[in-house]
């Protein structure tokens, strides 16, 4: 914040820096609009995910948790492609050619931050979706690294981690991208 | 079964809640959008931004995270916290005017 608010050269325009040429058409910021729809949804299903986790409902959980995985990776496959967009038209943590040297640095730092929680999320998901469907938590079958039983609650506490990443990414997408 | 059934029986929500907040927050991130779409300026934008992304936030929180069917102890222990931060927000924004300030005063030429 300090960064970009103490800056001598103007902050570029993250409405022009994120647009994309659909059709012909120059679509201001849609990427970063789908990327808030994708994982958006994915909080949906992953909530869903969870209320059938408390019913015990090891299909549809496992299933809506699968679901959820997906819309995260491909959230993070969205996110690598504008990486590597953006680094193409030369943005780098010093500098850029549109402004402000922060834009790249904050921007890589915040993203690449969001992104690797997003990741490491959609592999925690992976791993429980796996679980849920197997039935460790009906058995009450231990876990790899504790001797305490097998609970739903689990599929709560990776919700919980779900939604605070989604929570992470309004307001970066407020903040960094609207601003 | 082990668990107690208190927590369990707890959470017991209809579907149709979260399809509700779900296309709620479609809704607001779709408003969100059109702010930058439609190239609204100034305080407008800025107040309009921090009103779909403050509504967002707290359905995400509220029915999501089930925090509305929380004790209100924890409740306040969750929420309170980061409004305080805004106290260091405030911090920054004036430690930037004085950094900007000095740029501007020993480096030359300002924006």
């Amino acid at each position: 914040m300090s960064a970009r608010m103490s800056t001598t050269v103007a902050w570029p325009n993250p409405s022009e820096v994120f647009a994309l040429h659909i059709g012909g058409e120059h679509v201001p910021l849609i990427l970063i609009a789908i990327m808030t729809f994708v994982l958006i949804s994915s909080s949906g299903t992953m909530a869903m995910a969870v209320n059938f986790g408390y019913r015990r409902d090891r299909r549809k959980t496992a299933i809506l948790m699968l679901l959820t995985a997906l819309f995260g990776a491909a959230f993070v496959g969205m996110q690598a492609f504008e990486w590597t967009k953006l680094i193409s038209e030369g943005v780098r943590p010093w500098g850029n050619p549109w402004g402000a040297a922060q834009f790249g640095s904050t921007f890589f730092m915040i993203t690449g931050f969001h992104g690797t929680h997003v990741t490491i999320g959609v592999i925690f998901l992976i791993i429980i979706a796996r679980k849920v469907w197997r039935g460790d938590f009906d058995q009450e079958k231990k876990g790899f690294f504790t001797s305490r039983k097998g609970q739903y609650e689990i599929v709560e506490i990776t919700g919980l981690y779900w939604h605070f990443v989604d929570l992470v990414w309004v307001f970066i997408f407020a903040f960094f991208y609207l601003w | 079964m082990a668990q107690p059934a208190a927590h369990t029986e707890h959470q017991q929500h209809p579907i149709k809640l979260y399809l509700v907040v779900w296309g709620l927050l479609f809704v607001l991130s779709l408003f969100s959008y059109l702010v930058d779409y439609l190239h609204l300026q100034g305080y407008l934008r800025w107040g309009l931004i921090l009103i779909f992304m403050t509504l967002k936030a707290g359905l995400i929180v509220a029915i999501f995270m089930h925090m509305a069917w929380e004790r209100l102890a924890l409740v306040y222990a969750v929420v309170l916290p980061p409004i305080l931060v805004l106290v260091f927000v405030a911090m920054m924004v004036s430690e930037s005017h004085y950094v900007l300030f000095s740029r501007m005063t020993f480096f030359g030429a300002g924006p």
